[in-house]
């Protein structure tokens, strides 16, 4: 009778054990799904390439190598970009977006959240309304500004609309709402201007809303190919040398797999550190009417 | 009480909110300036944010309407037009009406499933323990955060015998020869839906998982004593009605990104693809503003875009606000 399926619930007011286990195994089945893909990326980076063109194909690897990685570097030190340069350009264009939105948009963010003044309500209305597009609308006026600001071909078409990516603002106002106001006015009458209040008293209490800013932010910046903005190969990110990897064929499928791994586990990773923080955030994101 | 006189009005009280205007009653225009000054210190820290997404968002959208009712290629100046991109677009174009109707196919199909799943996913990982719960997650919310991996859909999914799907369905004796997936119009939607609901499970889910844990546990000892006798009765009840705000917020998310498929198609099943099996009104707006440099044509497009998602949102949300009501 006490199948203890979840593993000793400290809740189980209205829970039978039969439908426990039928939705569990729901859950199992999905899950399998949604994971099989990301364990066979894993997998192939370390297939040696024999492996990776087995019949019937394997999902696990039998003989593990870490070949594909020097093989990697090995490759692109002939071609005239150096793979090195690639992964300096994504990992530049992430830092540089991300660092940027999360202090842009938390100061932002803060004025809306914790005060009424004239604009406020309008300004965080379109806010919202934002939300309800994709960027794709923007796609065609925006590359006439950036060609305009002569951005084109820069790191800077990338980054600076990142820095005003409006789901960061939204997440970020409806977290600093919660900060109880009785902090922020104590810190008034002591005296702090409101850029001290900002720096010294809000921006510490939302760090959980910084990673998730960070998150959001870094797992859209590391995939980026870079659009149609950035022309010259030596700006070019991972991500499109992954795509020219791949039209290399068959001979480069080990290769096209490590190059997938990378791109793979360093949002994942950075996932993994952050997801409690990122839910604390979440449990604010609610909107109202 | 000299600071506080000094300071901003703040939200949750009414009383300051009254204070200055009422002692002094100025004239409108006189106090409109008193409280923008007073409050110059907001404006300067929201000033970089906002004018950021003034030039790059906001703007666009404006230009966008004003460029689609000209005829423009990037190298003239524009000429005025009328409604003819629009009569053209909505009455003469047979591809845009495909790429419409595919664009409905998908959204209808992955909208839905994807904002069901989303939550009922996060719900059943919510009654997992701490640790499991860390990790389902993980698996679940790994698909979209994992950096546009989904070409290994590709390599599953490819024509030849190597591709593990046709590898899996042969070595079974399901088929004998392979099938090539992305060739067939008859394949290429469902796989691009099924890829879709597979990087569906982004931002909404995770919304969902982190409001279910604020849910107040108390009420649903409450509800049992009241009469309630199992979890539906207790997910209908309770669970649904408390996370209102952020089912509305997850419901935002998913509707705008379910209509705005594009790069999985492109890269899965080519551009253009077969038949325009997989060509949908963003790709169509790629098509024109990328590769034809019709920039007037492709406002048309983008502003018919913008149009269907901000409507579709707007009435998703109305009616999502009477749900319960």
């Amino acid at each position: 009778m006490t199948l203890n399926f979840r593993w000793g619930g400290e809740r189980r007011i209205n829970r039978s054990w039969q439908v426990d286990v039928l939705l569990f195994l729901l859950l199992g089945l999905f899950g399998a799904f949604m994971v099989i893909p990301l364990i066979y990326v894993i997998n192939n980076a370390f297939k040696p390439l024999d492996e990776l063109f087995l019949f019937p194909p394997t999902l696990f690897v039998r003989n593990p190598t870490f070949n594909n990685f020097p093989d990697l570097f090995h490759l692109m030190a002939k071609s005239w970009v150096p793979f090195s340069r690639y992964i300096f350009n994504t990992v530049f264009i992430t830092l540089a977006g991300t660092v940027g939105h999360v202090l842009l948009a938390s100061a932002a963010a803060y004025p809306l959240a914790k005060y009424k003044f004239i604009g406020s309500g309008t300004l965080f209305s379109i806010v919202v309304l934002s939300l309800m597009f994709s960027p794709q609308v923007t796609a065609i006026p925006n590359y006439m500004t950036m060609s305009w600001l002569g951005w084109i071909d820069t790191y800077w078409a990338v980054i600076v609309p990142a820095f005003a990516f409006p789901l960061g603002l939204y997440l970020m106002k409806q977290f600093i709402e919660q900060i109880p106001i009785a902090l922020i006015e104590s810190a008034k009458i002591d005296g702090a201007s409101e850029y001290r209040v900002f720096w010294k008293i809000v921006m510490p209490l939302v760090k959980p809303a910084w990673f998730t800013l960070i998150i959001l932010l870094f797992q859209m910046l590391w995939a980026t190919d870079g659009g149609n903005f950035i022309y010259s190969e030596e700006l070019k990110t991972m991500h499109y040398a992954m795509g020219q990897i791949i039209l290399g064929g068959i001979a480069r499928a080990g290769v096209a797999a490590a190059v997938a791994l990378l791109l793979m586990i360093v949002p994942m990773v950075l996932f993994i550190i952050t997801q409690s923080q990122i839910i604390q955030t979440m449990a604010t994101s609610g909107m109202k009417e | 009480m000299r600071h506080s006189d000094a300071l901003p009005t703040m939200v949750n009280e009414p009383s300051r909110q009254r204070g200055i205007g009422a002692k002094s009653k100025p004239g409108k225009l006189k106090s409109t300036m008193i409280r923008l000054k007073n409050d110059k210190h907001l404006y300067v820290l929201m000033a970089p944010y906002m004018v950021l997404f003034f030039l790059f968002t906001v703007l666009p959208v404006v230009l966008s309407v004003l460029i689609s009712f000209t005829y423009f290629n990037m190298l003239e100046f524009p000429r005025w037009a009328g409604w003819s991109n629009y009569t053209r677009l909505l009455l003469d174009d047979d591809v845009f009406l495909i790429a419409l109707k595919n664009t409905i196919i998908f959204a209808v199909i992955t909208g839905p499933i994807s904002y069901i799943a989303c939550f009922v996913f996060a719900w059943l990982i919510n009654e997992l323990r701490p640790k499991a719960r860390a990790l389902m997650t993980l698996v679940f919310y790994g698909p979209s955060i994992s950096g546009n991996i989904y070409f290994i859909w590709q390599i599953m999914f490819s024509g030849d015998s190597y591709g593990i799907v046709n590898g899996f369905l042969m070595r079974f004796g399901f088929i004998n020869e392979p099938i090539l997936w992305f060739q067939n119009p008859q394949y290429t939607l469902g796989i691009i839906i099924v890829v879709q609901l597979w990087l569906s499970l982004g931002t909404s889910f995770l919304a969902f998982i982190a409001g279910l844990q604020t849910v107040d546990k108390t009420l649903f000892e409450a509800g049992a004593m009241d009469g309630i006798r199992n979890r539906w009765q207790e997910l209908w009840y309770i669970t649904l009605p408390s996370m209102r705000p952020q089912l509305m917020f997850g419901a935002v998310i998913q509707i705008t990104s379910s209509l705005a498929v594009a790069e999985v198609a492109m890269n899965l099943a080519g551009f253009p693809s077969v038949q325009y099996s997989a060509h949908t009104v963003v790709t169509h707006l790629i098509d024109y503003g990328t590769l034809r440099f019709e920039m007037g044509y492709a406002s048309a497009i983008a502003t018919v875009l913008f149009i269907i998602m901000l409507g579709t949102n707007l009435i998703v949300q109305k009616l999502l606000s009477k749900v319960g009501e």
